[in-house]
């Protein structure tokens, strides 16, 4: 009480301090308001996304849109993971279940070979000194600058060629090259002093070797982040798999949940595509989430 | 670089490369080199023939009335979505590194849609927008604002750019608050002693200071914003309504994929190119000035 | 030019106290220099002091009118930083200028002190380099630059002459003397450097743990420490610390190491009471019958320090003029003159100078 009061009249006699105290108060307000609505913008459409897969078809199609859950998630969930929504009006629709296999397998393979892939020609690149070293380094930075999307026509032709469409490899091998993870590779592997490799080899290790035994242990952290990156990379892969997949059975969910709405005015199944868009979105959402702190230095060392 | 070469052998070293040195060629060089081929060529109606035809194929690309107004569509969207998403995650990224209760989970909570494709933000989005199942489309129509994405070219265009955007949002502000993380403290509470008050810190400290990052976004925004949001717009709209949401990266897919026009989807494939090729190239530029500070 | 008052500042982080109440007047035109070990919580009160930190509780005055809850800009001080803290995208000019621009000082008169500030510190031929264009003494320069051309109540400086080389720190230690006294504007100064602190202060804070040791003029504290860490932080080498027990009326001591020693004023205390008793190496007589035996000889030219222990295993650091008188072996000692004695539980002063 009296220290209340003490408080008050100081504050009182001096109309700085007043000042400055509001001041402060009112910057915290701001910045906690500024962030939550953040908050809300970001997971507004997830919210309306997820209370939505838990109604059924018809509530949603008379365009009530719940703010809060139904009963019917079960259901809906079970629907769209076996069969692809209840009534299948829609001839292509996939069983969830089968897609999100694939998007699985895709981003999985995707994310290994290009981490194997570069871990290799990095390592090649930086303690090897052979002809051509160069020209082989300008050749990963130029594919840098070409995504698959600027290229997609004639690259298509050469799978057609190579007889890879509608297959797996042919959604994986083509952009397993990646020019992002092999420059971060040498750029670390620049970092290992000299001496490691010298002690390896006094010690009798070969290069293969010295490559298991040193080089892989150390970059561990670089690998673990670049997965992150690079999974949901995969995960995400949207034109390649449209163009190469017509084979219902390799439909991956992303590019599946698309095919899923109906272009014409046609009664859509939205509680199931709704159910279909939480299972295709939650687990590269888990693996960031889950694996925040490796992600976050994945992404701010590839791009430096 | 390497003071000496730390292992000898020449055929090691290409083994280990093979598997990179074969799926760059397969699938970047060979393609790209037939796209550039292609460009100069032309095929009789009856697919029988080619003709060399120079740069006829680019001529008749840029002077295409259709083209033109996807480069203009692309201009708009790529620059929309650039200015949005670059300017709610710097604001964003500020806030969130002040020392605050709960900031973590901020952090944690803006980060993840980082993770969404591009194409299931176009469907989320569009649960909001839909002019009958939408929560937001139905409240815009009740009050009185004709809203159908699928009618307006205008509105439709609004949407794939929110849409865009707001899944980039969450990597600027990865960036902004490394960014930010990175200037030393010191600097900042000099600028306070001195009497700079929060707003004219940030626009004479904090804002300079963070300018590499904010070029290196700019150019990372609008690469994406060309490319990856492809899945916006085709799950989104189809490049409509009467093309009003065609983009460049729209229009390569559909003359080539769709319309089957090879000759002039190659031209358009090889513009694209030359574009990413200077966006980069003004990158490196900007990366190397950047060690000034 | 103000006072400075700083009363009861406690601080706590996250429930580790690092200030426990520390009391410190400064008056007009006034250098005092904060002295101690690194974590002593030193950074800390200049830091509550510029309002980078606000205090857990105590109050802070300036010229009087207390500023605890006022923001670093409402205070009208400025803060040398210990690696400067320059702005890396402004030339040295409008690095000094911007604190003047930002208090709406007209442009003339900006260019007109920043100019003057420049003349005086010798760096006008840099105002249009950015700091990264400058060598660390020139940063510094700039630094102080700025700080000066605010003319504020009060200069802050944290440790600005750590990041410097050996050479450059003993002339910039005089030049900010020379400055201080010359523009006599009141200063707190930051170091964990025991010369920088004698050289520099008026008077001396020599902190420990959160605590003010003591508050004194240099010489005050090099001759009457006012407990053992001031004791042993001040002076090289270290003054030596000995264990004995007073005597009969506390005109003497026994020393744990054996022999006994005489005071020239009685401590007060009971006999048996353990007592510390310090010397300074340069005040050990170098013969006599306390037994040294020597281990290490450091010859410095014109003096000669010498290392060894004493019969109980206690250290002991002898200095003498010129050259060693043995260079092992035992030698003989006396304890006579300039002792001091510390109570040896509380390890504080027990009175004046008690010297022979």
């Amino acid at each position: 009480m009296a220290g209340a009061l003490v408080k008050e009249r100081g504050a009182a006699a001096d109309p700085a301090l007043r000042a400055s105290r509001a001041r402060q108060r009112r910057d915290r307000w701001m910045t906690h308001g500024i962030l939550l609505l953040g908050v809300i913008i970001f997971a507004l459409p997830i919210w309306i996304t997820l209370v939505g897969s838990t109604h059924d078809v018809n509530t949603i199609g008379r365009g009530e849109v719940p703010l809060w859950f139904g009963g019917h998630a079960v259901e809906n969930y079970v629907a769209a993971w076996s069969r692809g929504g209840e009534a299948v009006r829609n001839t292509r629709a996939v069983p969830a279940g089968i897609m999100l296999w694939n998007s699985l397998v895709m981003a999985t393979l995707i994310a290994t070979g290009k981490i194997i892939i570069s871990l290799l020609s990095a390592y090649a690149v930086v303690f090897f000194s052979f002809p051509g070293r160069m020209a082989f380094f300008w050749m990963i930075f130029i594919t840098l600058m070409l995504p698959v999307e600027v290229r997609i026509i004639p690259t298509f032709q050469v799978m057609v060629d190579l007889h890879l469409t509608d297959t797996m490899a042919g959604l994986v091998i083509p952009v397993v090259a990646s020019a992002t993870a092999t420059l971060l590779f040498r750029q670390f592997f620049l970092t290992i002093p000299d001496e490691y490799a010298e002690a390896a080899k006094i010690d009798g290790a070969g290069p293969l070797r010295f490559f298991w035994d040193v080089v892989l242990p150390l970059s561990r952290t670089n690998i673990a982040a670049l997965f992150v990156i690079l999974f949901i990379y995969g995960w995400n892969q949207y034109l390649w798999p449209l163009l190469i997949i017509t084979d219902t059975g390799l439909e991956t969910i992303v590019v599946g949940l698309s095919k899923m709405i109906g272009r014409g005015d046609a009664q859509n199944e939205w509680n199931a595509i709704m159910a279909t868009a939480i299972l295709a979105l939650l687990p590269p959402v888990a693996v960031v989430v889950l694996m925040q702190r490796w992600f976050v230095k994945g992404l701010t060392e590839t791009e430096k | 670089m390497r003071k000496g070469i730390i292992f000898k052998g020449k055929l090691l070293p290409l083994i280990l490369m093979l598997p990179q040195l074969a799926i760059t060629g397969i699938f970047f060089f060979w393609p790209a080199g037939q796209a550039i081929w292609s460009s100069l060529l032309r095929e009789d109606a009856f697919g029988l023939n080619r003709d060399f035809v120079g740069l006829e194929n680019f001529a008749e690309v840029l002077a295409d009335p259709t083209w033109r107004e996807a480069a203009q569509n692309t201009a708009v969207f790529a620059l929309s979505v650039a200015v949005l998403a670059l300017s709610a995650a710097l604001l964003l990224a500020v806030q969130a590194d002040k020392a605050i209760r709960g900031s973590g989970l901020y952090k944690t909570l803006l980060i993840w849609p980082y993770a969404v494709a591009p194409a299931i933000a176009a469907v989320l989005w569009l649960f909001l927008f839909h002019p009958q199942i939408g929560l937001i489309g139905r409240a815009l129509n009740a009050a009185q604002i004709a809203w159908d994405y699928r009618l307006n070219g205008g509105q439709a265009m609004l949407l794939v750019i929110i849409a865009s955007a707001w899944k980039q949002v969450s990597y600027n502000f990865i960036f902004f608050l490394a960014g930010l993380q990175s200037i030393p403290r010191a600097v900042l509470e000099a600028a306070s002693i001195d009497g700079a008050r929060p707003v004219r810190r940030f626009w004479t400290i904090i804002f300079p200071l963070l300018s590499p990052t904010s070029f290196f976004l700019l150019t990372v925004n609008l690469v994406y914003a060309f490319f990856d949001t492809f899945g916006v717009i085709h799950a989104l709209t189809q490049g409509g309504p009467a093309k009003a949401t065609e983009t460049l990266i729209y229009k390569v897919y559909v003359d080539g994929v769709e319309n089957l026009n090879l000759g002039a989807s190659a031209a358009q494939s090889v513009i694209l190119m030359i574009i990413v090729i200077a966006m980069t190239a003004v990158q490196f530029r900007f990366i190397e000035r950047k060690v000034h500070y | 030019m103000a006072t400075l008052e700083l009363s009861r500042i406690h601080k706590t982080f996250g429930g580790t106290p690092v200030l426990h109440g520390v009391d410190l007047d400064i008056s007009e035109g006034e250098m005092v220099v904060i002295v101690g070990a690194s974590g002593c919580g030193k950074s800390t009160l200049l830091r509550i002091t510029a309002g980078l930190e606000s205090p857990t509780s105590g109050i802070v005055r300036i010229g009087g009118r207390d500023v605890t809850a006022l923001e670093p800009a409402d205070r009208d001080i400025a803060l040398v930083f210990q690696n400067y803290a320059l702005y890396p995208h402004m030339t040295a000019f409008e690095n000094m200028a911007y604190g003047l621009k930002i208090r709406g000082v007209p442009r003339a008169e900006i260019r007109r002190r920043v100019e003057e500030a420049a003349r005086l510190l010798d760096i006008d031929a840099l105002l249009a380099r950015r700091p990264r264009q400058l060598s660390g003494g020139q940063r510094q320069r700039v630094a102080m630059g700025r700080a000066i051309v605010r003319e504020p109540k009060l200069f802050l400086f944290d440790e600005p002459l750590s990041n410097l080389d050996a050479k450059l720190r003993v002339q910039m230690r005089a030049e900010i003397r020379r400055l201080q006294r010359r523009l006599g504007v009141t200063s707190l100064f930051v170091t964990h450097d025991q010369v920088e602190a004698m050289t520099l202060g008026d008077r001396l804070v020599v902190m420990n743990q959160g605590r003010a040791a003591q508050i004194a003029t240099p010489m005050e504290i090099f001759t009457t420490p006012a407990d053992t860490y001031v004791a042993s932080f001040i002076g090289s080498p270290t003054m030596n610390l000995l264990r004995a027990t007073l005597e009969d009326g506390g005109a003497g001591a026994t020393l744990a190491a054996g022999g006994s020693i005489r005071f020239a004023q009685p401590v007060p205390g009971p006999a048996g009471r353990p007592v510390i008793i310090g010397i300074r190496p340069e005040h050990v007589t170098p013969e006599g019958d306390l037994p040294v035996a020597i281990e290490l000889v450091e010859p410095l030219g014109s003096e000669t320090v010498m290392h060894g222990t004493l019969p109980g295993g206690e250290a002991m650091t002898v200095r003498v003029q010129g050259t060693a008188p043995v260079t092992s072996g035992i030698m003989p000692v006396s304890l006579k003159q300039h002792l001091h004695v510390f109570d040896a539980e509380t390890n504080l002063r027990l009175h004046g100078l008690a010297s022979a």
